[in-house]
């Protein structure tokens, strides 16, 4: 745990408002395998941050703790200012989605019976209603009830963003969204999630696929074994920086570049 | 990394139990008068049912540890917990033993669904099932957690499998009713309390050593993988239990 | 209120999804049928009373088919990691596990529905009970076994040997289950007065008791990461 003088993480040092995401001192193990080491990160508001890394980096876990689904071994995390351990989680949870390249959908379930059960989860006023407008907007409406099981993976991610924004959540957690998706579905994502930055959303973008996410990134941030070795404006950084970046993360600690 | 008092508590409960092994032996087949009905067999009881108490003395352990691990999550909780289970099993496993061996010559039967044994065969499966659960977790975090649940479940079951198997059984005439220890002889009663005692400290010697052999497969467990790091390249496998 | 409301629509969209993919409904049912049959081959019951051996042979199919239900209860959530998505919703955990048991003792009850009546037809004795008292038996056991079972479920659809550990976790810390409800429905059946088996139908209520809250206040710990 970081020592931490004067106010908490509920404001700033000038009372500027608290950052979307914090996160300090932050360990995870399992078992012997350390996933996260005395990670601190802070994502402002609006702010689109690229987590970069190889395979067992952390990225995973680190989405999995900020999505309050994991639970740290040491540190903590603060989502607008309040930990989700104390005071309202279901508050705090309410402010956050989750996209993954799984879909979490149903397959027996028809699209908008999907939806819905989603809208009940999250006791939005008109279930029916938010799921009609947000099969609208993912342009599904006339295959709204037909079982998603016969929907094209395609379908199936546009479902599953919709899904994920479904509660308009202002932070979205993005662990692999592209992984699996053809081209042009990743396209659409790109299109769909610049939008969500219009719109104000805070993002973490967990990916492999730099070359797709960069154009929607503010800030890269480098994670090697469970630490975060390098974090850098995106202005400037062009997809050769950028694989050089990742690269030197899956590089052993001596040679690798550290944070500037 | 032991604690020096510990090392000495534990050399000290060793030599205590050289000591008090032969003297069980000697109170059991030399001093207590051979029981009038059962005959020599009936000797067994002196570590059938010290057996009984500490496979109990196991499971209730279990389950407090588990209860401290699962508040504190600090894994040497869990330790003790894992520990005093596999302990549970083992002292069941003695029960499940000499009760039918006791149970031939006096019964006629090896297996004769009495309460007392029965439960103790339900409570030994359960057990079984904490340690085949554990092994198949996918890191010590997942084991503890989930031997914990587990721990305290098995825990609660016990008063009620006992009153289920006993009420199944009906008015089952009750063939044995020393047990209680109400009709024994004075040296009978002496022998049982020195044999208790024995196991008792057998018990306490035994979870000492397993659970030190517990922490010092932890330190072992985060040295390796602490070897193993600096060398990690793109190419090594992903751990288990860690994604992306 | 708000938290009966996330009981019930968990257990709404289990039932909903399973009554749509039918394989669920389908499997349970002719895997209860098929114990029923083999029993039927096994014994002569020409001259054995059925009162005396059908309590037993009726659990036996419910329990196996209730471990069926339980597996594919979760292994459901855990596919495309749905229940990630659960998990991460504003509801509480408890009431996610509540659902999972209701929706769970649901598809048990239905079974049990089925099968009584068909054993009457096919082992040939007269159901001469009251209905009410073999509804009360038959849910207070259902939950009970439901109960302890979705805990580990959750547990054991996590590891590679799911479907071996459930039945050797669940049997044994459902015997009183089994034996209370097969003590009970026998006299059920029978049609014997109630004060027999009261003592039984409280330890059934008690274990129900006892295991709903201690699974409400552990389940947190079996789902966290």
């Amino acid at each position: 745990m970081t020592a931490e003088a004067g106010p908490g993480p509920g404001a700033g040092p000038d009372g500027a408002p608290p950052p979307a995401l914090l996160a300090r001192g932050l360990g995870k193990r399992y078992g012997a395998l350390v996933a996260l080491h005395g990670l601190d990160l802070a994502v402002r508001r609006g702010e689109c941050v690229l987590l970069l890394g190889p395979n067992g980096a952390g990225k995973s876990t680190l989405l999995g703790i900020f999505a309050t689904i994991i639970r740290p071994n040491e540190g903590r995390i603060a989502i607008f200012g309040a930990s989700p351990r104390e005071g309202d989680p279901a508050a705090l949870r309410r402010r956050i989605g989750l996209l993954s390249h799984q879909t979490f959908l149903y397959d027996h379930l028809t699209a908008f019976e999907n939806l819905r059960f989603y809208a009940r989860l999250y006791s939005l006023p008109d279930p029916d209603r938010a799921a009609a407008s947000a099969l609208r907007s993912a342009r599904l409406l006339e295959r709204a009830h037909d079982l998603v099981r016969t929907y094209s993976r395609g379908m199936q991610q546009r479902l599953a963003i919709a899904r994920a924004l479904l509660h308009a959540p202002d932070i979205l957690l993005l662990d692999e969204p592209f992984s699996g998706l053809d081209r042009e579905s990743i396209d659409r994502l790109q299109e769909c999630l610049r939008e969500e930055r219009r719109a104000g959303r805070t993002c973490l973008l967990a990916t492999h696929d730099f070359a797709a996410a960069r154009p929607l990134a503010d800030r890269v941030v480098v994670l090697r074994a469970g630490r975060l070795v390098a974090d850098r404006q995106a202005r400037g950084l062009d997809d050769a920086s950028l694989e050089g970046l990742f690269r030197d993360a899956t590089l052993p600690p001596a040679t690798g570049a550290q944070a500037p | 990394m032991e604690r020096p008092s510990s090392t000495f508590a534990q050399a000290l409960l060793f030599v205590l139990l050289l000591a008090l092994f032969p003297a069980c032996l000697y109170m059991v087949f030399a001093v207590v008068p051979t029981e009038q009905k059962m005959g020599v067999v009936q000797r067994i009881f002196y570590f059938h049912v010290p057996s009984a108490f500490m496979a109990f003395a196991g499971v209730g352990a279990c389950a407090v540890f588990s209860a401290f691990y699962l508040w504190t999550r600090d894994l040497r909780y869990d330790v003790v917990a894992h520990a005093a289970a596999e302990l549970g099993v083992v002292f069941c496993t003695i029960v499940l033993v000499t009760g039918p061996i006791w149970a031939r010559p006096v019964w006629g039967v090896w297996w004769t669904g009495e309460v007392r044994l029965t439960s103790t065969l339900v409570l030994w499966l359960i057990y079984v099932g904490y340690l085949a659960l554990r092994e198949n977790a996918e890191n010590r975090e997942q084991a503890a957690r989930w031997g914990a649940v587990v721990g305290i479940v098995g825990a609660l079951d016990v008063p009620i499998i006992y009153k289920s198997v006993e009420w199944w059984r009906g008015l089952h005439p009750k063939v044995l009713k020393m047990s209680g220890g109400g009709g024994l002889e004075p040296s009978m009663e002496k022998a049982l309390l020195l044999c208790s005692l024995t196991f008792l400290l057998l018990f306490i010697y035994l979870l000492m050593q397993r659970c030190q052999l517990g922490r010092l497969q932890i330190e072992i467990e985060s040295l390796a993988h602490a070897a193993r790091r600096p060398a990690a390249s793109p190419a090594a496998p992903p751990s288990r239990g860690a994604r992306a | 209120m708000s938290f009966l409301r996330a009981v019930a629509l968990v257990a709404r969209k289990d039932l909903l999804s399973e009554l749509r993919s039918r394989e669920q409904a389908v499997t349970l049912f002719f895997f209860a049928l098929l114990v029923l049959v083999v029993f039927n081959f096994a014994f002569d019951f020409t001259v054995i009373e059925f009162v005396s051996l059908g309590p037993g042979i009726l659990w036996v199919a419910f329990i196996f088919s209730g471990v069926l239900a339980l597996s594919h209860s979760f292994q459901i959530e855990r596919e495309k990691d749905r229940i990630l998505g659960i998990l991460m919703s504003p509801i509480d955990r408890s009431a996610f596990y509540l659902g999972k048991v209701l929706a769970t003792s649901l598809f048990m009850a239905a079974v049990e529905a089925v099968i009584v009546p068909v054993s009457v037809l096919m082992f040939n004795y007269r159901f001469s009970g009251r209905i009410g008292a073999a509804i009360l038996v038959f849910v207070l056991n259902t939950v009970g076994f439901a109960a302890v079972g979705t805990l580990f479920s959750a547990m054991t659809t996590r590891t590679r040997r799911g479907e071996l550990l459930l039945p050797l976790l669940l049997f044994p810390a459902a015997v009183p289950i089994a034996l209370a409800a097969v003590k009970t429905t026998s006299h059920v059946l029978a049609g014997r007065p109630f004060r027999l088996y009261a003592s039984w139908v409280a330890l059934t209520s008690a274990y129900d008791v006892i295991f709903l809250a201690a699974a409400v206040l552990l389940f947190d710990s079996v789902l966290e990461e």
